[in-house]
């Protein structure tokens, strides 16, 4: 019986899973080059995006596919797409490390990792976010999901404090007006990488309970 | 090239088999080409129209089968009056209506038994039963009853098969919408098993046209023109193959051979006539 | 919504073997109520039930009772002609009689006592619009029904079924013998017609209930395992078994 059809669905959750390591490297990547101002790392992962860009290309495919030869329904119907929403997530959160890789490949000024206090916390969590998020994932872990998406409440506040950090500097130091903003930038991405790690656990919800932020979808 | 497929056999067993199946198929065909061709040649010289209109009289000098042709129209169509209801009624009875199915199949093992048995037995059953017993003498109606009892396995064992052939989804169809049973069968059973039941009766009336052994002793072979539409049916009355029996035996051969020129061709267009209406009634046709 | 059918603790034996294990279930004024379960399971039995066409099986019972409209239709002062006309069947196999497309629509109100011709034209041209067939044959209503294609068949069923103006329509596996092009037809019928009866179909095809039916009962060796709205069932069964049989890991 539906053997086929399994190994299809193992395959699109290994591609998943992969795809989700993938991201998860790009933001440890990010992380690292921020720190150590490595350039030569943040061109890697501008690089390695397209990999990811890739994989989600590859997950589509292999979904749309099992939609139109399976026709899934019930449990099967809601992994499939869960599968294509959750890809599109896993592909922002990549992009938005390239961004930031983006920005500290052109960044001239000196090092400021710890100069604004609470960047290094807001990409520690985001980390932790993208981390737990999808191990809640592969775990099929509502519990864990729950808490990452009231991590999201805290990431906020951070984005607020490193804003307030960013004034703080600016108004001290006009000259600085100009990596203050990349570091205000970094921080957006930042705040928004939390985001996608919280739409992936809702999408677990939904995975697990058909009802999205308690509304039904199917 | 071994496994070419123009590496063609002949398989002997095959061929001899074909050959001997061709042969069997001239035999049979060229016995009844034969058969009919002898009589036509020996019927056709002696034929004189005025055979079918005279009765034979040595007082008037005529020679003549009228009155045989005439009995033998009363026999077949009183014998169906009487066998064919009761032959579609129970095969109608035993397929439709019956609910045990060991009183069915034992039922329709007799039927066929009673088929097999020779005809004179039936005779001799007549002659004591209908003639004797109820008092019917040598009489047409006599021989009806006997041939009725001869041929009710034909036209039942017949309708039951014409029966059974009828798909059940039909059935469900008419019961599904609200029919009672007898509504079902009469508007949609019976229309569809018309052909098998015609056929039934049309090979009941080629066995009593062929029929003389049974007809002997009941019917008689008085060769005379009704008197009466009615009381006919209580007086002996000798049917064609009778009378043929009679003209061979005082070596009449002339008379015989019309006859049985007339008897082949009654039997011939008994069979087209048969062909035809299963094919002429046949519902499902489609156009 | 209204309840139009209701079966009630429903038990039915063939000989020894039982067939339907006490099932609960209420059909659904004016909506579709697809019957699912693998071959075997007791659906197209459950089906029959509800108008009384396992009386001809032989050796048949039945416990519990069926209601339509409030009434057991297993009492003994039960008409089965009545219950008939106002439950009616079409089947798996296209099964026309053989007789004109005309003959085949009016032989229910023949049955029911309607003679007169100008009625008759009305009801047959009536049902076969109905049964979304009329434009097709209006041309040839007098020719033989047995000429007309497979899934055109089956609508003369349906429109038979709709002469007699029955209340329920019961179907079963009516598209299984189709092609997908007639199969669809006769789904967008259905569903117009949902408006005007309450509807139960059999079926084998997952995808046809998930279409057109607005609840759904599982069937698995003669016990109803799960039944509800047909959304429900297709995304979030409650049972297991359901779950493992309409993602065809079973039957």
């Amino acid at each position: 019986m539906r053997k086929q059809f399994d190994n299809e669905l193992n395959k699109l959750n290994k591609d998943l899973i992969e795809m989700g390591h993938l991201v998860e490297t790009a933001i440890e990547n990010m992380i690292d080059s921020f720190k150590h101002q490595d350039k030569a790392l943040a061109k890697e992962i501008i690089a390695n995006d397209r990999i990811i860009n890739d994989k989600e290309r590859s997950i589509e495919s292999r979904a749309f596919r099992l939609i139109l030869t399976q026709q899934p329904i019930a449990t099967d119907l809601r992994n499939v797409t869960t599968a294509l929403k959750i890809v599109t997530d896993l592909e922002r959160i990549g992009d938005q490390a390239a961004d930031i890789a983006d920005i500290l490949l052109h960044f001239d000024g000196e090092h400021l990792y710890r100069t604004v206090e609470h960047i290094p916390k807001i990409a520690k969590k985001a980390k932790i976010m993208v981390h737990e998020a999808i191990d809640a994932f592969i775990q099929k872990d509502l519990a864990t999901a729950k808490i990452v998406i009231e991590m999201d409440d805290e990431i906020d506040r951070l984005f607020q404090e490193v804003k307030q950090e960013v004034v703080e500097i600016l108004q001290e130091n006009r000259e600085k007006a100009d990596y203050c903003i990349d570091f205000l930038m970094i921080a957006k991405y930042l705040e928004k990488i939390g985001d996608h790690a919280v739409n992936i656990c809702e999408w677990l919800e939904f995975n697990r309970t058909g009802t999205l932020n308690e509304q039904r979808l199917i | 090239m071994e496994n070419s497929l123009f590496n063609k056999k002949s398989r002997i067993s095959d061929k001899i088999l074909n050959i001997l199946i061709q042969f069997s198929t001239l035999i049979s065909v060229s016995l009844l080409v034969v058969i009919i061709g002898y009589i036509c040649i020996r019927g056709i010289p002696c034929f004189r129209f005025d055979y079918l209109i005279n009765t034979t009289s040595i007082l008037k000098n005529t020679v003549g089968i009228l009155p045989n042709i005439i009995n033998t129209i009363y026999i077949i169509l009183l014998t169906l009056i009487i066998a064919g209801p009761i032959g579609i009624g129970g095969a109608i009875y035993l397929n439709e209506y019956a609910t045990n199915k060991k009183i069915v199949e034992i039922i329709s093992f007799t039927t066929e038994v009673l088929a097999g048995i020779p005809s004179i037995i039936y005779g001799l059953f007549g002659m004591l039963f209908f003639g004797n017993l109820f008092n019917l003498s040598y009489s047409i109606l006599t021989g009806a009853l006997t041939l009725s009892i001869m041929v009710l396995p034909i036209i039942s064992r017949n309708t039951q098969v014409a029966l059974e052939a009828v798909p059940k989804s039909y059935r469900e169809a008419a019961l599904g919408i609200g029919a009672t049973k007898w509504y079902m069968i009469r508007t949609v059973l019976l229309p569809s098993a018309i052909p098998g039941v015609l056929t039934g009766v049309i090979l009941a009336m080629g066995r009593i046209v062929a029929e003389s052994a049974a007809l002997l002793f009941t019917a008689g072979s008085v060769s005379a023109l009704p008197i009466n539409i009615f009381s006919h049916i209580f007086s002996s009355g000798g049917t064609l193959t009778i009378q043929l029996y009679l003209e061979m035996a005082k070596a009449h051969y002339e008379v015989a051979f019309v006859i049985a020129l007339v008897l082949i061709i009654i039997v011939l267009a008994l069979n087209f006539i048969a062909k035809w209406i299963s094919q002429k009634f046949d519902v499902n046709k489609v156009g | 919504m209204d309840i139009k059918i209701q079966a009630k603790h429903l038990n039915l034996f063939y000989g020894t073997k039982h067939a339907l294990k006490d099932v609960d279930l209420d059909i659904k004024k004016n909506a579709i109520t697809a019957f699912i379960g693998p071959s075997g399971c007791g659906k197209s039995t459950f089906l029959k039930t509800l108008n009384r066409m396992n009386d001809y099986v032989k050796n048949v019972k039945i416990t519990g009772e069926v209601t339509l409209d409030k009434e057991n239709i297993y009492d003994s002062r039960v008409d089965t002609t009545i219950l008939r006309k106002k439950v009616g069947m079409v089947f798996q196999q296209p099964n026309p009689f053989p007789m004109s497309i005309y003959d085949n629509v009016a032989y229910g109100p023949r049955i029911h006592g309607i003679k007169n011709k100008k009625q008759l034209d009305d009801i047959v041209e009536r049902s076969l619009k109905a049964a979304a067939l009329y434009d097709e044959v209006a041309d040839r209503l007098h020719t033989s029904a047995l000429g007309l294609s497979g899934g055109q068949q089956q609508r003369l069923c349906i429109a038979r079924c709709l002469a007699v103006e029955p209340e329920v329509i019961l179907l079963d596996e009516p598209t299984s013998a189709l092609d997908p092009i007639s199969t669809l037809k006769i789904e967008e019928l259905l569903m117009e017609l949902k408006q005007k009866y309450t509807i139960a179909i059999v079926t084998h095809n997952m995808q046809q209930a998930s279409r057109i039916a607005d609840y759904t009962a599982f069937f698995l060796v003669g016990e109803m395992v799960e039944y509800g709205k047909t959304n429900d069932v297709f995304s979030m069964p409650k049972d297991k078994r359901t779950e493992d049989y309409i993602t065809g890991r079973f039957g």
